[in-house]
Parts: structure tokens; C-alpha cells; sequence
């Protein structure tokens, strides 16, 4: 009794972790390129490390917190330009190959030796350089608050600040893209999605509206690697093709071109995966599995659920079965 | 229901249809022959695919008002044509930085030039265009399929989109035309069903009614009976010749003799690219470059007639039936990929 | 000092399951061999890779920043006692001393440069330092973070080690070398290249866990070769024989029926990322996260023209000679070879004249297993080693070269890899190597730019 109230402990901790948060938003910026203008982004990790660079870079050069938030939002903005540009005309696929060396691009360079002094090169960039301005913003008291079994510092690095601002985020976030689904702007972006030949044809502007849905998804995952990073520290390794592909798995898990379903994805993502290792940590002994193959056997199993997920039910948990039962 | 297309009466337009043929009969029955107010006016339009020549138009004029069939053997490079007027292909022949001169691809719509303008752009000029395979927005409703084909929704800005007081007006108005052109062609039952679950047929109409939504000058519609069932075909035909009493010329591309016999005013047969020959309906079927085209390549006719069949041309004709259905395909392959 | 990717569990040290258990020990301690093997070298060869130890004497904070590193002998032992200097522009040096490990590291309070030298009165006997010309160096530090500088020692005084393979000093004979390397690289790539290509063509599928293919062929080489101890060239044949059904159990179990199931060619793309995902920790799972090198005894080299390469490159270079020669002949000399580019070139078309493209598509998916398992036990053979990530790294070489040369031609994939490998290893003359997959990456962006059809591809219709 005692394991399962520590379990179901532990797991809750997990869901409302920051990072958590982050990987929701950053969900929710691959919603708005793959779930309703059908971009598939497979460099989305890059937009979270160039935020995360972005942010961090200008903070330890001096500039005040939001400025930093800005410059992160820019780095994002030309990434997805640059990516956007010279593929959004070109057939799908292309995006996925230039997204993803795009994305690894911009890790290599970044963990190089020759920008150590910009990015700290492999060893990437330790937490305390950026995040005490953001700290300072924090209007809680000092001290420490407990709620239920959720105990934390209220400033702490990783405390309850950050958690607040990640989900409050969160929030924010769902919010536009719920206003944006309903609006034209969000059918237009699934009509692109279902065959942009057709809307092409009734005289709307695919390219560019297929550029403004990178440009948003990047923005918002520039911010997801914003959160990520503020309790922790820039790692460029930490932010490479397998986050990308994890936060596909969030995606679909939830459910694609919903509202919810990213957030609801990400949050399952996570507890699943500690659920496994627990349950493999406790349960399968030593000599069949050690601890550190419980980590790899969960991550194996990600891999089989995003696959099973794609094929049997592809709509997610929160997607209309009716919606995508059509597709071709 | 009869202000759903074109709006008031366009000058010059002939609404009434006796007259309009009486126009045309004076026209000269010959390739490229110039008509009396043209709508639509090309010249130079060369699209090759390797070293096949898929489409090789020198001068075409389309007559305003008129309900213009485009027919040809298979092959005969009317899709092609089609993608190459409606800015979804690009001819060989398009203007260069260097050579814009004579010999350039270029072509008038309405009174402006659409050498080179993309896809949406000729859309927006009021020339709209349907698909051979319907390209239905499946996972959209009917009604989201037909509000996407309406214009000047400020609410497709990202930013007027976010706050709905600013876009919801316009919505209405569009929704309220919208439902207008779906009682006319029997769809408004299921304006909320997904796109996906309509029938061939029904897509077609989708298809037909989602472009009327921009109130087009002009509409091209690419085999409309195809794959469409019997019991809808009259209907669909009624629809059509509608469109073009209410001011919306219509071009289409069609294999169903009877359906162009029965509806349109004049007929432009193309056969190995190029346009072979032009005149009303009747007449131009006993055209004899017509009957070369046609019986050599796909009707009935006697295959040991060594005179329409030379191995050189039955060569050409296999390459380009071979060509075409790549290009089909491809477009289904694209399609896919899409989903 | 590797750095671990957060997501990434360190070094595993536990016993291996499929390479069976009496040899889990040689496994684990060659493993760890392995580990700290790689790590020295990278310790002595990555500039400013020193600063990831953390330091013994220093602890970044807000006021702080750190200059640091760590001191080996010429034998690789750490070197203790060694007083270094760092002078700031205007004002006091500071001093630190190597420790027990070899690790000295300089706390300064003010951001700037600061020349750093190291005192050769207080080396180790019998060492010296090398590359003494450059003992005073500029060392740009900021505060609340490390900045790294490393000296290197010699048993000979004045010694000059040249390490820096990435240095501006062009030669003649280093392109030549780094272009034979280049060809090397891009002769195993396009192994893999043209059955990747292969498969696009033939089923319109971007395949995302190809890469793993690749390194499936370099750890079952290792499996066999070096854990079982079979002849290489048996392990080689058992392990291309294996991949080979790997492929055709692939298309078999996956992929037909999901062709039968009419899922579109983007959620296929996506069961081949949960495929590749699962594939990479399996292999950590029984592999452990270390980079394993096929035969690792010292091979033997030979100087052709002034370029130096293993035996082993040669052979290797050979062999891919002949399949890729062997692979151009079925596809354009054979009855089946001719089935599979008209497949490749239309579909429906091969299906309407009378071809069974199923079974073409099968025999593509084995073959281009076997072609991937071969490029991976050669991979294994010839260059680093190959680890659980291998195949991703690779996996992007090989879009890259099919992107270049034309998605879908099996040619264009063979010049495309030739390409990519050539670029790769050419930036290393004037770049430093963590930028080599970097300008392969981008010069594809570029192409795509200007000609996104690929150097053979066609341009597309639409509709």
C-alpha cells in the first residue's frame, strides 16, 4: 500500500514537473505545424534550443529578462524562415529531411568547441548564469510551500515559480490555439492540411500560410525551451532528435489538431514512462534487467507506442475517431 | 437563390443564350480562331515532360457566356492544359529574365495578363478551377469545404483571427451564401457531415459549389461527370447551364460525347497538345482531324486500318497515356502523402 | 570528457543478453576499456573539452568563473604539482596547482582575458611541454563559467604535437588524404544510400529507421567477430545474411500489412521513427551506451601516393566497389533489376504490365537490409566504431545523399553519397570537426534551394 501511495506520488510529482510543462508547449507548437497544417516538423527540438540558447545567452551578456524573451522569439522566428522558405513549396517530405538536419545542425554548431565561449560548447550552459533575473520576478515570499505531498522552495531554481509561470503558460497557450482552431485562419490551416492543391485553388495563399503555422509552432516552441531549460541548464544533447521524436509521441499520444490533446499527451507521456521504469525497477530483478536497462526498456517501449499509437489509432486519446477515419 | 453567383448583370455578357450562339456561328471554325468577346486568350503555351511534348497551344481564345468544352483523345494534354492555364504547372515556354519577347507563354484573363502567376493568384482573378480526382477536404464538413472557398474573410489573418468579434460578421454572411448554394445542389442535409463520407458524385457538387463561393468570372471544371452516377448527371448538367445563364462562363474538359453535345456552345478538340480543331457542337464532330484523333486512338474503329495507325503514332499515343497516368498517380501519391 | 547527453543513461555495466553470458565480462571490461579509452583520447585531443570536469578548486558561481584543466603526462598519467599562471590585463596574477588527478583549475572574480602560461620549472622530471610557443595564451573568461585551456607535455623539450586536425595548415598531401577519406566515407554511404533510395522509390516511404539497419550490421559484426570470436569475414556473411531477414521480416510483419491497411505514407513515416526509437534503445538496452570497434587490434597501414589508410579501408572500399558494381548490373542488366525501376518509376503501371510488386517491394526491403548491415559492419571496420546512435548520424548522411542525387535514383544516391561523404571529410581542412556532418547537412539545404529535384531527379508534375 504504502509503494502504490508512493508510486502514485511520485507520479504526480512528475506530471506537474517543468519540464512537463515545457514538453506541453512544445506539443503544442508541433500541434499547430503537424496537427492542423500537416508540416511535418521533425526538428522541433531545435526551436526549443535555439529559445533556450536565445534566452540564456542574452541574459548572461546583460540584457534584461524580457529582452532575452525576445531575442529567443527571434532566433525561432528566423530559424523557421530559413527552414520555411526555400521547403514550404516544395513536397512534404522535403520539410521532414530539412527540418531534421536543420535541427542537428544547430546542436552540432552549437556544442562546438569554437563557440565554447557563446554557448559553452558541449558542456552547454549552467542554469545560475540565466535564470536569476527570472527569479527576481517572482512576487511569492521566501520560504517553502506545501501542498498536499507537492513540497517546494516558492523561488527555488526548481521551485513553485517555475511551475506556476510553465503551466500558467500552458494556459495561455491553449487558449490562443483554441481561438485560433475555431477561426478561419485554423480551417484554412486545415484545408492545407487535407490537400492544399484544393485550397490553392480557391485563391488562398498556401505558402505563406503554411510559413505564418512554422513561424507560430517555432514561437511557442522557443518558449518550451525557455521553461525547459530554467530549471535545469542549456544541454545541447538534452534537446536533439530524440526530444523531437518524444514530443511527437506526446502529440499523437494526446491527440493531433486537438486543443487538449498535447497537454493531456505530454502529462501521459511522462507518467507512463516513469510508471514503466518504477514498475520495472521493482518488480524485474536485477539480474534480468538493471536499473539502468529499466531506462532503456521504457524508452524502447515509447518507440513501440508511437508506433502502435500511428497505426491503431492515430486520432489520439482526445481525437474524433470520425476525423480520421477518411484519411487517405 | 438567383443573386448565389454572379451578382447583376455584367455588361456585355449574354445572358441570353440564342444570341450568344448566334455570335458564335459567325466565328470562323478553325484552330485559334478569334472570337467575338474572349474571356480567356492564350498563346505560346509549351509544357513538355522530357522529351514529350504534352502541351503545345499556339493561340486559344475562350467566348464570354459561353459553356466551352475541351475534349481529346486520352492524352491529348487537356489536364495538362488545364494545370499550365490555372497556374498549377508551369509551361516550358514561360517568360525568362532574359527572354520575355516573342514567343513567350503568356496569356489574358479577363483583361490581365497571368504569365506567370501562381495558383491562388489566378484564383483570385476569378478563374476558378475544379479537379478531375475531387479534391474534397475530407476530414472538413461540408460547411467548412464551402466557407474555405468564400473571399474576403478577415478572419484567415492569424491576427483578426484571434479575436472572433472581428471576423464573425463576415462569417455569418458567407455562412448564410453558403447555405444558399448547398440547397441548390442538395447538399444543405448534410452540411454537417464530414466531406469524407459524401459520395463521388456528391463530391463533384461539393467540388462545384465550394468554387461558385468566390463568385467567379469564369469556371473550369476538369471531367465533371466522371465517376459521377447516372441518376445525378441530369441534374449536374441543369447545374451547369444555371451557372452560365447567371453570368459565370464555363470551361470544361470532358470524355462524355453526349453530355457536350447536349450542353455546350462551342467545342475545342486538342489531340497530341495541340488544338486540332473548333466549332459548335454539331459541327465539329465531323471534323476530320477530329475523327483522326478520336477513332485512332480510343473508339471503336477498325484497328486493322493501317492509315490511322502508323507505329510511329500509336508510339506517340502510348507515351503520352503512359504519361498522363503518372501524372495521376502522382497526384494520388500526393495525395497520400497529405493525409 | 564524454558528455552525457541528459536523456542518455551513462555507460552501462551490466551483463549483455544476446551476446551471451560467458563472455559478459570480456564485453563489460572491453566496454569500459573502451569508455576510458575514449574518454582520454578525447580529454587529450578536444581543446576546451577539459573544462567538463568539474573543478576540484573552483566553483562557478555568479562572481566567479573558472579557468581550468587537466595535465597528463606524455604517458597519460596526470601530472601533479604544476603551477600555472593566469595574468588578467591590468592587475595581479593568480596562480593554481595541478592536483592528484592532473586537474588545476583558477577562480577570477573579474570577467576578461587573461594570458594563461604554464611554469615548465615546475613539470614532472623528464617532462616538457609542447608546443612551447604557444605557453602564453589568451584565455577569454566570463563570469559564472568555465573556460577551459590544455597544455600538453613531451618527453622531449621543444617538442611540437600536432593534434589539431582541423588547423588552417592546407597541404596538398592532407586533401589528398582527407579526399581519399572522403571517398571511403562516401562509398560505405551510399551502401545504405541506394537501398534507402530504393525503398522511397519503390514505396514512396522515407524510412527514418534505416540508419538503424546500419547499426544493427556494426554491432553484429562486433557480436560475432569479436564477442564469439568468428573468422571477420564469416561474420560478415552471417551478419549481412541476418540483416537481409531482418528486412524481409521487416516488409513481411510491418510494412505490407500496413500498405494493406492503406495507412498514408506520413503516419508510415511515423511508425518508421517509433521503429528507429525502439531499435536505438534495444540496442543500448543489450549494447550499453559505449562505441564498440570491430577488431580493435592495431591495423595495419598502407601509404599509396602519399595517402595513408588502413588495409582494412582498402578491402572495405573494395568490397563496396563491388556491390555497388553488383547492385548496378541487377538493376540494369536483369530481368528482376528492370521490375524494380519500373516499379520505382510507376506503380500502378509495373502492377498493370504484369509485375508483382509485392514481391518486389520485399526483395527491396531485404536488400537494402542487407546492404545497410553490410555499410554498418564495415562502418564498424574502417571508421569510429559504432554505438547505439550510429545509425541516426549516418541516418541524415543518407538523406543528404539521396536529397542531393534525387529521391527515388538509385544512382543519384550512389553520386550523392559521394558528395556527402566528400564534403565531410574535406571540411575538416578548414573547419574543426564537430562542424564536418554540420556543412553536409547544410550544403543539402542549399541544394534543395536552387534545385530540389535533386542533381538526377526530374521535376515534378502536379495533378
Amino acid at each position: 500500500m504504502d509503494y502504490l501511495v508512493q508510486l502514485f506520488q511520485s507520479l504526480t510529482v512528475q506530471a506537474l514537473a517543468p519540464s512537463t510543462a515545457a514538453f506541453a508547449i512544445a506539443a503544442i507548437g508541433l500541434n499547430v505545424h503537424f496537427g492542423f497544417a500537416g508540416l511535418l516538423n521533425i526538428g522541433q527540438a531545435a526551436f526549443l534550443l535555439l529559445g533556450a540558447y536565445g534566452f540564456a545567452i542574452s541574459i548572461d551578456r546583460g540584457l534584461p529578462l524580457f529582452a532575452a524573451v525576445l531575442v529567443a522569439l527571434l532566433c525561432a522566428l528566423l530559424f523557421a524562415f530559413i527552414l520555411g522558405l526555400p521547403t514550404l513549396k516544395l513536397r512534404g517530405d522535403y520539410l521532414a529531411i530539412v527540418t531534421i538536419s536543420a535541427a542537428e545542425i544547430i546542436r552540432m554548431v552549437g556544442r562546438s568547441s569554437i563557440l565554447t565561449d557563446l554557448t559553452g560548447g558541449s558542456n552547454g550552459i549552467t542554469g545560475n548564469t540565466y535564470n536569476g533575473p527570472f527569479q527576481a520576478l517572482s512576487p511569492l515570499p521566501d520560504g517553502s510551500t506545501q501542498i498536499l505531498w507537492f513540497d517546494y522552495d516558492n523561488n527555488g531554481v526548481n521551485g513553485w515559480w517555475i511551475r506556476i509561470v510553465g503551466w500558467g503558460l500552458v494556459g495561455v497557450f491553449l487558449l490562443l490555439i483554441w481561438a485560433l482552431a475555431r477561426s478561419p485562419w485554423g480551417r484554412l490551416l486545415k484545408g492545407i492540411r487535407e490537400d492544399e492543391d484544393a485550397v490553392r485553388s480557391l485563391g488562398k495563399n498556401v505558402y505563406s500560410y503554411k510559413l505564418q503555422a512554422l513561424v507560430l509552432g517555432g514561437l511557442i516552441g522557443a518558449v518550451a525551451g525557455i521553461i525547459y531549460v530554467l530549471p535545469s541548464s542549456v544541454q545541447p544533447d538534452g534537446l536533439g532528435r530524440s526530444t523531437t521524436f518524444f514530443i511527437y509521441t506526446a502529440l499523437l499520444l494526446g491527440g493531433a489538431a486537438t486543443v487538449f490533446g498535447p497537454v493531456l499527451g505530454a502529462i501521459l507521456f511522462f507518467v507512463m514512462r516513469l510508471l514503466i521504469q518504477s514498475l520495472a525497477q521493482s518488480f524485474i530483478p536485477d539480474s534480468i534487467m538493471s536499473t539502468q536497462q529499466t531506462v532503456q526498456f521504457s524508452y524502447v517501449l515509447v518507440g513501440v507506442a508511437l508506433m502502435c499509437l500511428i497505426i491503431f489509432r492515430p486520432q489520439g486519446i482526445l481525437g474524433n475517431k470520425k476525423e480520421l477515419s477518411f484519411s487517405v | 437563390m438567383s443573386e448565389t453567383t454572379a451578382t447583376g448583370t455584367q455588361p456585355g455578357y449574354d445572358y441570353d443564350r440564342v444570341e450568344l450562339r448566334k455570335k458564335l456561328a459567325t466565328v470562323d471554325k478553325a484552330p485559334g480562331s478569334s472570337k467575338p468577346d474572349s474571356i480567356l486568350t492564350v498563346d505560346n503555351v509549351v509544357r513538355r515532360f522530357g522529351g514529350m511534348t504534352a502541351v503545345d497551344v499556339q493561340h486559344v481564345e475562350v467566348q464570354r457566356g459561353a459553356i466551352t468544352a475541351l475534349i481529346g483523345p486520352n492524352g491529348a494534354g487537356k489536364t495538362t492544359f488545364f494545370n499550365l492555364l490555372t497556374g498549377f504547372d508551369k509551361p516550358n515556354s514561360a517568360p525568362t529574365l532574359t527572354n520575355r519577347g516573342a514567343g513567350t507563354a503568356r496569356w489574358v484573363f479577363n483583361g490581365r495578363a497571368m504569365g506567370a502567376v501562381g495558383a491562388a493568384k489566378v484564383a483570385k482573378s476569378g478563374m476558378v478551377r475544379t479537379f478531375q480526382l475531387t479534391k474534397a477536404l475530407s476530414r472538413l464538413t461540408v460547411m467548412q469545404n464551402m466557407l474555405l472557398g468564400a473571399r474576403d474573410q478577415p478572419g484567415e489573418n492569424f491576427f483578426v483571427a484571434i479575436v472572433k468579434p472581428l471576423w464573425k460578421a463576415r462569417e455569418a454572411e458567407i455562412e448564410a451564401k453558403a447555405a444558399d448554394l448547398l440547397k441548390r445542389f442538395k447538399l444543405y442535409e448534410k452540411k454537417d457531415d464530414y466531406a469524407g463520407s459524401l459520395s463521388g458524385g456528391q463530391r463533384k457538387l461539393l467540388e462545384m459549389a465550394r468554387a461558385l463561393m468566390s463568385d467567379p468570372a469564369m469556371i473550369m471544371l476538369d471531367e465533371p461527370m466522371a465517376g459521377v452516377n447516372p441518376a445525378l448527371t441530369q441534374s449536374l448538367l441543369g447545374h451547369i447551364q444555371s451557372l452560365r445563364d447567371e453570368g459565370t462562363t464555363v470551361l470544361f474538359v470532358e470524355h462524355d460525347m453526349h453530355m457536350v453535345r447536349h450542353i455546350s456552345d462551342w467545342v475545342i478538340v486538342m489531340a497530341e497538345g495541340r488544338i486540332v480543331a473548333e466549332g459548335p457542337a454539331d459541327t465539329v464532330m465531323d471534323d476530320q482531324a477530329v475523327i483522326d484523333a478520336y477513332l485512332g486512338a480510343h473508339h471503336d474503329t477498325d484497328l486493322g486500318d493501317d492509315s490511322l495507325l502508323t507505329d510511329e503514332s500509336i508510339e506517340e499515343l502510348e507515351a503520352e497515356v503512359k504519361e498522363e497516368d503518372a501524372a495521376r498517380v502522382e497526384t494520388e501519391h500526393n495525395e497520400e502523402g497529405k493525409a | 570528457m564524454i558528455l552525457v547527453p541528459t536523456n542518455t543513461p551513462p555507460l552501462r555495466s551490466s551483463r549483455s543478453v544476446r551476446v551471451g553470458r560467458r563472455h559478459s565480462l570480456v564485453v563489460l571490461a572491453s566496454m569500459l576499456m573502451l569508455g576510458l579509452l575514449a574518454t582520454i583520447v578525447s580529454l587529450a585531443f578536444a581543446p576546451g573539452a577539459a573544462s567538463a570536469a568539474t573543478s576540484s578548486t573552483c566553483t562557478v558561481d555568479a562572481t566567479t568563473g573558472c579557468i581550468q584543466g587537466t595535465l597528463f603526462t606524455s604517458d597519460r598519467k596526470p601530472a601533479e604539482g604544476v603551477t600555472i599562471t593566469a595574468k588578467p590585463d591590468s592587475g595581479d596574477a593568480l596562480t593554481g596547482t595541478s592536483n592528484a588527478a592532473g586537474k588545476w583549475a583558477i577562480p577570477v572574480k573579474t570577467a576578461g582575458t587573461y594570458t594563461v602560461s604554464l611554469d615548465e620549472s615546475t613539470l614532472p622530471s623528464g617532462q616538457y611541454l609542447a608546443n612551447a610557443a604557444t605557453n602564453d595564451r589568451k584565455v577569454q573568461v566570463s563570469l559564472g563559467s568555465q573556460a577551459g585551456t590544455l597544455f600538453q607535455l613531451s618527453t622531449t623539450k621543444g617538442a611540437t604535437i600536432d593534434n589539431n586536425n582541423s588547423g588552417n595548415d592546407f597541404s596538398w598531401q592532407r586533401f589528398a588524404q582527407q579526399l581519399m577519406s572522403g571517398i571511403r566515407l562516401g562509398l560505405l554511404l551510399a551502401l545504405a544510400a541506394i537501398g534507402l533510395s530504393l525503398v522511397y522509390g519503390t514505396t514512396g516511404l522515407q524510412s527514418f529507421a534505416h540508419g538503424e539497419q546500419v547499426t544493427l550490421g556494426g554491432l553484429l559484426a562486433y557480436t560475432f567477430a569479436n564477442v564469439l570470436g568468428l573468422n571477420l569475414i564469416l561474420a560478415a556473411i552471417i551478419t549481412v545474411v541476418i540483416s537481409a531477414a531482418t528486412g524481409f521480416a521487416q516488409d513481411a510483419f510491418i510494412w505490407k500489412p500496413l500498405r494493406k491497411k492503406g495507412l498514408s505514407l506520413t503516419q508510415l513515416m511515423i511508425v518508421t521513427i517509433g521503429l528507429s526509437i525502439a531499435l536505438q534503445y534495444a540496442f543500448q538496452y543489450f549494447y550499453g551506451a559505449a562505441t564498440v570497434r570491430i577488431q580493435t587490434a592495431n591495423p595495419k597501414v598502407v601509404t599509396i601516393a602519399g595517402v595513408t589508410l588502413t588495409v582494412q579501408s582498402y578491402v572495405a572500399m573494395g568490397i563496396s566497389i563491388l556491390v555497388l558494381g553488383g547492385a548496378a548490373f541487377f538493376l540494369l542488366r536483369t530481368r528482376t533489376g528492370r521490375a524494380t525501376r519500373a516499379v520505382s518509376d510507376n506503380p500502378a503501371l509495373a502492377a498493370a504490365s504484369g509485375i508483382d510488386v509485392d514481391r518486389i517491394i520485399r526483395l527491396v526491403w531485404t536488400v537494402a537490409a542487407g546492404l545497410a548491415g553490410l555499410s554498418g559492419v564495415m562502418l564498424g571496420l574502417v571508421l569510429n566504431g559504432v554505438n547505439w546512435q550510429t545509425g541516426l548520424q549516418i541516418l541524415l548522411l543518407i538523406f543528404a545523399a539521396v536529397t542531393l542525387g534525387g529521391l527515388g535514383t538509385a544512382f543519384g544516391a550512389l553520386v550523392g553519397s559521394m558528395i556527402v561523404g566528400i564534403i565531410v571529410e574535406l571540411t575538416n581542412l578548414v573547419l574543426p570537426g564537430d562542424f564536418k556532418y554540420a556543412t553536409a547537412l547544410f550544403i543539402l539545404i542549399i541544394i534543395l534551394l536552387f534545385r530540389p529535384q535533386g542533381i538526377f531527379g526530374r521535376r515534378e508534375r502536379i495533378g
